[in-house]
């Protein structure tokens, strides 16, 4: 088992290359860099800039080196010190901030994958046990649904639906009264008010995949001889079903935050944008737009180093779960 | 012990079996693999009238111009935010009989005293009568050949005929839509076929040769894969200067698009390579002196294109909807291109949609039935992919 | 049709045992899409303590639906129709077939009264639970155990089944067991509530012969000591005579004959239990040895030697995560091959006779060795040819693979399929492809109008000779047959070895025979080779292989092998082979 873990850590270390690879490249590419904008603002407004200044900071900054060299020091600065580079817009060190909105995006995700597992978990078995009834077929339907409506169209539909039925406001995570104050029994309320637009909007899509996933596979394990053997053996159907096909069908089940989370963590970047919500989302936005690469190169590695770590939890558990993978 | 007993009579030559269909089976002992594949896939209804949905999409972007009653940009700016006219068959004449004349409800204008802001009311009584085939705006169709034929459209060029409203310049909805499916169904194609491209190509190498190979093309795509889109997206389609123009845009949108969306084709196509290339039949091929090239090509390709088309067909979607979230967002396509996205755009905040739910309403509907159309047809098609298996 | 007892007088009718189970009547449908397939039609039989009754039929005879009746876990789309199951218990009697699927009472029957083995032993347990953990299941639910009991009682069941360790095995699972180890798990599990009934569906037919042996044996003591009845459903004749008291043979769905072990093997009426049989019994003869007496190998040049190869797995990678030990697959492994005979390898499952054959045509390449091929030029190394030699090489030698099914493109029409070998060889195009095509599909008993139609029109016989038809295409003279009667029904297996010695006749060539089953060596093959994880350990005369075996292994497994005869069962006299 720990060989296994190990493994797996040494086959991530190459994706992680991978991905800030694209990360350093997404920060390179706009042309120019940040002082050749800021210049010409300045210029713009009348400012006089001292060439000596700019010269100083295009050092310090390392503008002028080859590419991977610059590579290596902002790869290098990440690794050993923590330091994401600087935040030219907000005239603060990138990391000091990205940790709060990247703690807010992976408590939304999360909150989204539970609810995930929770609506399509009994929802799959259901439809693969009753396949071609009523019920299974309406299932269906909604599921194509949830997965045919892209996110912020469905987030703009829930807000108007909540502004003109329930005459609520639902941007944000919390009232206005509530944002600064400290936590209390009504803070939460508040959170669970506004938070559920959000999750249904972030986790409709994948609870449709993923019903569908766990319908087709409990579908092929029902015909599987260990299930005759089961009934043969004298279980009643539900508790041989429960206990051996759904328990293997579990597997992909797991194995599903590999794909999952990526498309979770997608969701919320949008959906944080169109609801207005602290997370990387809306950050990230502006940081792309203003041009503060280093920001949103940070945002980018750092979201896809989540997804990563997710995948590697994922591929623990079906570990666990599964002997055949923990021993082979 | 068992008595001794047999039957006897003339010994049967094959299982009973009573038909719950009348008629003869279908002689498919002589059908060709695609003609199988049709039977299976036509008797899956939904998928059929979801494929005759996705034609006529591209049919309604393919003569945009003529069945748009306007054109795009016409804007009206005494119209702006103007609420749908309902299209009616029959007129009430003065006396009461009804007479047939097609013809939408006009608008009345009414300042709202307080914010002195003018807003339309439909007004049951006015007539603005419409035909088919009327003359209007002068266009190019595919920018070669001027008419000024529509389909549908006032009798009167002054009149006006906003079938789903206008949008906050007092530009026709329906028309801008009608434009929009052009760039946004086409969009879908053509990433979807830069996707191929590279999907196929990388997952036939890495399925057909493996080793190194094959490493190397996985860690791409595992990079690539695990990396959540949207973000990535953004990141990239920030990076096009503003100044660039909107032809460009929307080649490099298309781009970037597929650029994240070849890998499942890549996976998929490599998985069925790997599976495939162990068959009994690709040895068998191998061994009757078949060339590298004629067993990809004759032995393996058959066996593939039919999930390849089912594979493309669901990630058709993913790219239109890739397009209208950068397109929604700000930084993909920008005016004057019109795409759904573009449209979207309008529908930013509940304020504006609360007080034109239509600009919402129709873009969103568009892209949904599109996206519902395309999974429903990919589904269909992936269950008809393989007409041999039982 | 009508039913026809015969007096047989044999037994007094107060001397038998007491009736434990009778199926009256039972016919069963299946809806299909199309068409309602009735899979069981008007079978009765009885089952009685501490008896055997075989039912025996080919694939699609309706046997383990029959089967699968009697403990009501049909698919969904099956239902009884008709007729009764009635399980025996002192006077009282249950109609199975009556009870509502939701009755408490069947669930006691199924594991409590009446216990099941299935033929795939590694698909019918649970992947994700240990052995130990299934069988207490059974325990704790029939019969009333707490935890530790359960467990101590699934030990010893182990130990009944011959598990070496039971203590350590049962928190084992299923991955980590052989077949044969997984069919006793199996056999412990449907023992566990001490059923009255056995019902074993195909049990060894995914086994090596020797593993099969074993696992008949062990059924037999148990079911003897246990005093259990039991139903055993086979195809093989062999097995049926090793063990049946009684016998029903099933066709299409009824039972075309039953009676004694003895009345059918030895006073058969029904012309498919006649036919049945003649294929198997035929097989017990070598078609060779009169045909071809005046062989003398040794004066001959072989066309095809085979000296010391060797190919070895897994020994390369051993610089990462440690995979040390290397596979000998194929061991140092010397053979020739005379013009005109016909040589059979034979091994169990693992013995790498797969492998000996995919070296010679070197779609595997070997470790070691080299393979020297006579043909029309200069003698070949083929271990050495060049991409080019080894085309002209593949031209000679062909293969015919085991499964008709997979072995044909099914996206290519029977015409493309036979005629690539001949359209790649650039030998010939067009009208003259058709031609000869035609006349192959003639030489192999099919009608030339067929090569139109694609595979999937065809049955696995007809498929197996679309096979034949395209490794002949090109005039070889070395046929390389892998397991290529191994998926067909045994009558369907006669008829093709029939085929190919006539082909042989015809065309004058060498066949490799690579096969698990002993008989059809024996009935095809002039020599025999014996292979055991990876080594050649005895080459002789056919005959001299199957009734005077020298190496003490191929002596265990020629007597495993089931003889179709009940007044002479080979499993008596069996001699095992410890390594």
């Amino acid at each position: 088992m720990l060989n296994y873990v190990i493994k797996r850590l040494i086959y991530m270390i190459p994706t992680l290359f991978g991905m800030s690879l694209i990360a350093f490249m997404i920060i390179q590419l706009p042309p120019g860099d940040y002082l050749t904008s800021m210049l010409a603002t300045m210029a713009e407004s009348g400012q006089n800039v001292d060439p000596a200044q700019l010269e100083a900071m295009r050092r310090a900054y390392g503008f002028d080196d080859p590419i991977w060299l610059q590579y290596w020091k902002w790869i290098s600065g990440i690794i050993f010190r923590g330091d994401f580079g600087y935040s030219f817009e907000w005239n603060r060190p990138v990391a000091d901030l990205i940790w709060e909105r990247m703690g807010s995006t992976l408590a939304i995700s999360i909150a989204a994958l539970l609810f995930v597992w929770a609506v399509s978990l009994p929802i799959g078995i259901y439809s693969a046990m009753r396949r071609h009834s009523v019920g299974d077929y309406a299932f269906t339907f909604l599921g194509f649904i949830g997965l045919a409506v892209p996110n912020f169209i469905m987030a703009l539909a829930l807000m108007y639906f909540s502004y003109k039925v329930l005459g609520q406001s639902v941007g944000g995570l919390f009232s206005p009264e509530y944002v600064e104050a400290p936590w209390s029994w009504g803070k939460f309320v508040d959170l669970l008010a506004h938070l559920w637009i959000p999750i249904i909007v972030i986790g409709t899509s994948g609870t449709a995949a993923l019903i569908r996933i766990l319908r087709a596979n409990l579908t092929d394990e029902l015909n599987k001889p260990y299930v005759v053997t089961a009934k043969a053996k004298g279980l009643p159907e539900y508790k041989a079903v429960l206990k051996y096909p759904v328990r293997i069908a579990l597997n992909p089940f797991v194995s599903a935050i590999g794909w999952v989370l990526p498309e979770l963590v997608s969701g919320v970047t949008i959906t944080a944008i169109v609801l207005n919500l602290p997370t990387a989302g809306p950050l990230l936005l502006r940081a792309l737009i203003s041009q503060d690469m280093y920001l949103a190169g940070s945002f980018i590695l750092l979201m896809g180093v989540l997804t990563l770590f997710g995948m590697l939890i994922s591929d623990i558990l079906l570990a666990l779960l599964d002997p055949r993978i923990r021993f082979n | 012990m068992l008595a001794h007993t047999f039957i006897e009579g003339t010994p049967e030559t094959g299982p009973a079996v009573s038909s719950l269909q009348a008629g003869k089976p279908i002689e498919t002992a002589v059908a060709g693999p695609w003609r199988l594949i049709w039977t299976k896939f036509a008797r899956n209804k939904v998928a059929l009238v979801a494929g005759v949905i996705i034609l006529a999409l591209y049919l309604i972007g393919l003569f945009a111009e003529f069945l748009a009653p306007a054109l795009p940009d016409a804007a009206r700016p005494q119209f702006t935010n103007a609420p749908p006219q309902e299209l009616r068959l029959f007129v009430t004449e003065q006396d009461g009989s009804q007479r047939f004349q097609l013809h939408v409800t006009g608008y009345t204008m009414s300042v709202d005293q307080v914010s002195l802001r003018r807003s339309y009311v439909i007004d049951e009584n006015a007539v603005v009568p419409i035909g088919f085939l009327v003359k209007g705006a002068p266009y190019k169709l595919w920018g070669l050949f001027p008419s000024d034929v529509h389909l549908l459209g006032p009798l009167k060029s002054t009149d006006t005929m906003y079938l789903l409203g206008t949008d906050k310049l007092g530009r026709d909805l329906l028309s801008r839509l009608i434009h929009g499916t052009r760039v946004s169904m086409s969009i879908g194609l053509i990433g979807v076929a830069i996707s191929l491209c590279l999907g196929v190509t990388l997952g036939a190498i890495s399925g057909f040769y493996g080793g190194v190979v094959d490493l190397v093309i996985q860690r791409i795509i595992e990079v690539i894969s695990s990396m959540p889109t949207i973000p990535l997206w953004l990141g990239l389609a920030a990076a096009i200067p503003l100044s660039w123009s909107p032809l460009t845009v929307y080649f490099l949108i298309t781009l970037i698009v597929s650029l994240f969306g070849w890998t499942g084709l890549a996976r998929e196509v490599r998985g069925r390579f790997f599976a495939l290339r162990g068959e009994d039949f690709v040895t068998a091929a191998r061994l009757d002196g078949s060339s590298e090239r004629r067993l990809i090509f004759r032995h393996i390709m058959p066996s593939l294109t039919s999930h390849i088309l089912a594979v493309v067909t669901l990630a058709l979607p993913t790219m239109i909807v890739a397009e209208t979230a950068l397109s929604f967002l700000g930084i993909g396509l920008k005016a004057p291109v019109v795409s759904w996205g573009v449209l979207l755009q309008d529908a930013q905040n509940v304020r504006t949609i609360a007080g034109a739910p239509w600009l919402l309403m129709w873009p969103a509907g568009a892209v949904v039935l599109t996206v519902l159309a395309y999974n429903f047809l990919g589904d269909g098609l992936r269950d008809a992919a393989d007409p041999y298996e039982s | 049709m009508t039913v026809h007892p015969l007096s047989t007088g044999t037994q007094p009718a107060g001397d038998e045992a007491p009736i434990v189970l009778s199926v009256e009547h039972l016919s069963l449908d299946f809806r299909l899409r199309t068409e309602i397939l009735h899979a069981v039609r008007d079978v009765s039989f009885v089952l009685r303590r501490g008896e055997t009754l075989c039912l025996v039929g080919e694939s699609g005879s309706g046997k383990s639906v029959t089967a699968r009746a009697l403990l009501r876990i049909l698919d969904r789309n099956g239902a009884i129709t008709g007729g009764r199951i009635l399980l025996g218990n002192q006077g009282e009697e249950i109609d199975v077939a009556a009870l509502s699927d939701r009755d408490p009472k069947l669930l006691q029957i199924r594991g409590g009264r009446i216990g099941l083995i299935f033929q795939e032993p590694m698909s019918s347990l649970s992947p994700v639970h240990t052995i130990g953990s299934q069988i207490i299941e059974a325990l704790r639910l029939h019969r009333r155990m707490d935890k530790k009991q359960a467990r101590a009682e699934t030990i010893e069941l182990l130990r009944q089944v011959e598990i070496p360790n039971p203590d350590k095995m049962v928190d084992r699972y299923t991955f980590e067991f052989s077949g044969g180890m997984r069919q006793r798990a199996m056999i412990a599990m449907a023992l566990a509530a001490d059923p009255d009934i056995l019902i074993a569906d195909e049990p060894t037919t995914a086994l090596d012969v020797t593993t099969q042996a074993e696992i008949l044996d062990l059924i037999k003591r148990l079911q003897v000591s246990r005093g259990m009845a039991m139903l055993l459903i086979t195809h093989d004749m062999g097995v049926v005579a090793e063990v049946a008291d009684a016998v029903a043979v099933m066709r299409y769905g009824r039972i075309v004959e039953a009676g004694s072990a003895e009345d059918i093997f030895h006073d058969a009426r029904h012309p498919y239990t006649v036919r049945l049989l003649n294929s198997t019994v035929k097989l017990e003869q070598n078609q060779r040895t009169a045909a071809r007496a005046e062989t003398s190998t040794q004066a001959r040049q072989p066309v095809l030697s085979v000296r010391n190869l060797s190919k070895v797995y897994g020994a390369s990678s051993a610089w990462f995560g440690g995979n040390s030990h290397a596979l000998k697959a194929v061991d140092d492994v010397s053979l020739d091959l005379y013009p005109g005979e016909n040589l059979g390898i034979v091994g169990e499952s693992g013995s790498g006779k797969t492998t000996l054959g995919r070296l010679i045509l070197r779609t595997v390449e070997p470790s070691a060795g080299t393979v020297t091929y006579h043909g029309a030029g200069a003698p070949m190394d083929v271990t050495a040819l060049s991409k080019q030699g080894l085309k002209a090489f593949h031209r000679d030698v062909r293969l015919v693979f085991q499964d008709p099914f997979a072995s044909l493109n099914p996206r290519m029409t029977v015409k493309e399929i036979i005629g690539d070998p001949l359209y790649v060889s650039g030998k010939m195009r067009g009208a003259a492809i058709e031609a000869r095509v035609a006349e192959l599909l003639t030489l192999v008993g099919l009608d030339p109008m067929a090569m139109e139609r694609y595979p999937h029109a065809f049955s696995g016989g007809q498929r197996q000779r679309i096979g034949i038809a395209r490794a002949l295409a090109l005039d070889p003279k070395i046929i390389i047959a892998d397991e290529a009667t191994a998926a067909l029904d045994v009558s369907i297996r006669a008829q093709i070895l029939d085929l190919l010695l006539d082909i042989q006749q015809k065309l004058g060539l060498s066949f490799i025979f690579i096969s698990h089953d002993i008989s059809v060596v024996r009935y095809f093959c002039d020599r025999v080779a014996v292979m055991r994880l990876g080594k050649l350990v005895e080459v002789g005369t056919a005959e001299q292989i199957c009734t005077q075996p020298q190496h003490p292994y191929t002596q265990s497994l020629i007597s495993a092998v089931p003889n179709p005869d009940p007044r002479n069962k080979r499993m008596l006299h069996r001699t095992r082979y410890v390594a």
